[in-house]
């Protein structure tokens, strides 16, 4: 429901008879949609999950007493923020393709999809794991994610803000898959910095939940 | 089965578990004895490899569990004190999920689920949710699933709590079946009753220390037998214990007052509040 909300909004709404770099702002901003529709969904697929697993029901800790390693488990509780992610996302997708033609889903926007995904199901999973109780999820939430979609280069371009909040704005891992996304649904080069940063994001939240798995049982 | 030497756990500088020593021999029925908030929740933590000691050993069939938590795994089967199962599955599903994390080939899973769904009296609850079926039924369903992957050790975190008395009655059944169908087991509980019903040897934990190991005689037999309770309005009951029968009737003869004494057999209760000076369900 919130990407046809941000879409009525923001698209038809709002961005009416404004282009962004020769493109209308429709054709801009669905893309930064469907990369925020990634994020929320995997991440609460799979943050918000594991997190009444673990501290309401408490049924992760069967799991942990099994003989898995921590990396299956966090790749696996991954992967069910990710599917969902990719299923909500491509849902979107379809409708979009349908609103603005011209965009291009080619198998590398799919990668760039898949990776978006996987980054924000991983940071859902520890955010789950080093969340102390339910409100804590909220409270990531309020901090990160909220900020993080309207900052994230979503509605708007980079290239319109000053330098010092283009290079803030850089640490949002968002803005590096609205960056992808965006080039590999409008046919534009592909940012390859951006490209490896959503790797190196990916990365360091799936090694930094394996840390936050292992100070469980301390 | 189970050797635990030297085991201590602080949570922020307070011990939980306070250099904790026990031997736990294969086929034992064996009961982890102590109020709430003694140190036993914790020490099944440790052993399940949920929380790693502040120092200290955990040996299970030889495997030290600190530092080969992946190995000792298949050792054991963890039957929690909360309903730790998948309530989006049905009895069926959650031993089906557990198969997996465990392992379990294939083709042996659904003959092993079904085996145990009848060894528990599940098989025709096997396709309920779990939210539509009793807490006895959630507990054996538990109980099945700890047992699929075949453990020499079942471990039971407080199985019967939350139990109507019929529904404990039939968990103990159980437990005494799988016993003696060849798997240890190692029981914590608060209540007196049942470990007094079914285990062969009780380790009392109080404050995180073992303070008493035995069998429940050989406990009963260290207060004393008999125990004579004394009511008295000013200042509360008086236990007093005493070797025999004969001794604790010579003892009640010797009071001004019998109206408000009790003689009877002593039991584990007894035992602990003897040794702390506080009743199981106090502390």
């Amino acid at each position: 429901m919130s990407p046809l909300l941000y879409l009525m909004a923001f698209g038809w709404g709002l961005g009416r008879g404004i282009s962004i770099n020769g493109m209308s702002y429709l054709e801009f901003v669905i893309p930064g949609i469907i990369a925020l529709t990634a994020m929320n969904t995997s991440f609460n697929g799979a943050g918000i999950r594991l997190n009444v697993d673990r501290l309401y029901f408490r049924s992760f800790d069967e799991s942990l007493m099994a003989p898995v390693s921590d990396i299956s488990l966090l790749i696996g509780r991954s992967m069910i923020g990710m599917i969902r992610g990719l299923i909500s996302s491509s849902v979107f997708v379809m409708l979009a393709l349908t609103i603005a033609p011209s965009m291009r889903i080619e198998p590398l926007f799919f990668v760039v999809l898949l990776m978006t995904c996987m980054t924000f199901a991983s940071m859902g999973v520890l955010a789950a794991l080093l969340a102390k109780s339910h409100e804590d999820m909220a409270t990531f939430s309020s901090l990160i994610l909220i900020p993080m979609t309207f900052l994230g280069g979503t509605f708007f371009s980079l290239s319109q803000v000053p330098d010092w909040l283009r290079l803030a704005l850089y640490i949002l891992p968002l803005t590096h898959s609205s960056a992808c996304l965006r080039a590999a649904a409008l046919s534009q080069p592909m940012p390859w910095g951006s490209f490896i940063a959503i790797i190196l994001f990916m990365s360091a939240f799936l090694i930094l939940g394996g840390v936050a798995l292992r100070r469980l049982s301390e | 089965m189970i050797s635990i030497n030297a085991l201590t756990k602080e949570y922020s500088g307070r011990r939980v578990v306070n250099d904790l020593n026990l031997h736990v021999a294969r086929g034992e029925l064996f009961g982890f004895l102590g109020p709430n908030g003694a140190g036993k929740t914790t020490t099944i933590k440790i052993i399940t490899t949920l929380t790693k000691p502040s120092s200290g050993s955990v040996l299970i069939n030889g495997i030290d569990a600190v530092r080969y938590p992946s190995r000792v795994k298949a050792e054991f089967g963890v039957v929690q004190q909360h309903m730790s199962l998948n309530r989006d599955l049905t009895i069926e599903e959650n031993l089906e999920l557990h198969a997996r994390l465990h392992h379990i080939p294939r083709s042996e899973r659904r003959k092993r689920i079904a085996e145990l769904l009848e060894y528990v009296g599940l098989r025709d609850h096997a396709h309920y949710l779990i939210d539509d079926v009793s807490g006895g039924m959630k507990r054996r369903a538990m109980i099945a699933r700890a047992l699929l992957h075949r453990p020499r050790l079942l471990i039971l975190d407080e199985p019967t709590v939350g139990l109507d008395v019929q529904t404990r009655r039939r968990v103990w059944d159980l437990i005494r079946r799988i016993n003696s169908d060849g798997a240890t087991v190692f029981l914590t509980t608060h209540y007196i009753e049942e470990a007094e019903a079914l285990c062969n040897r009780v380790g009392i934990i109080h404050h995180g220390r073992l303070i008493a190991l035995g069998t429940p005689l050989e406990l009963r037999r260290m207060t004393g037998m008999v125990t004579v309770e004394v009511h008295n309005n000013s200042n509360g009951t008086q236990y007093r214990y005493f070797p025999d029968r004969d001794e604790a009737a010579e003892y009640v003869r010797s009071l001004p007052d019998r109206t408000k004494v009790v003689l009877r057999e002593s039991n584990l209760e007894d035992v602990f509040i003897e040794l702390t000076g506080e009743k199981v369900c106090d502390s």
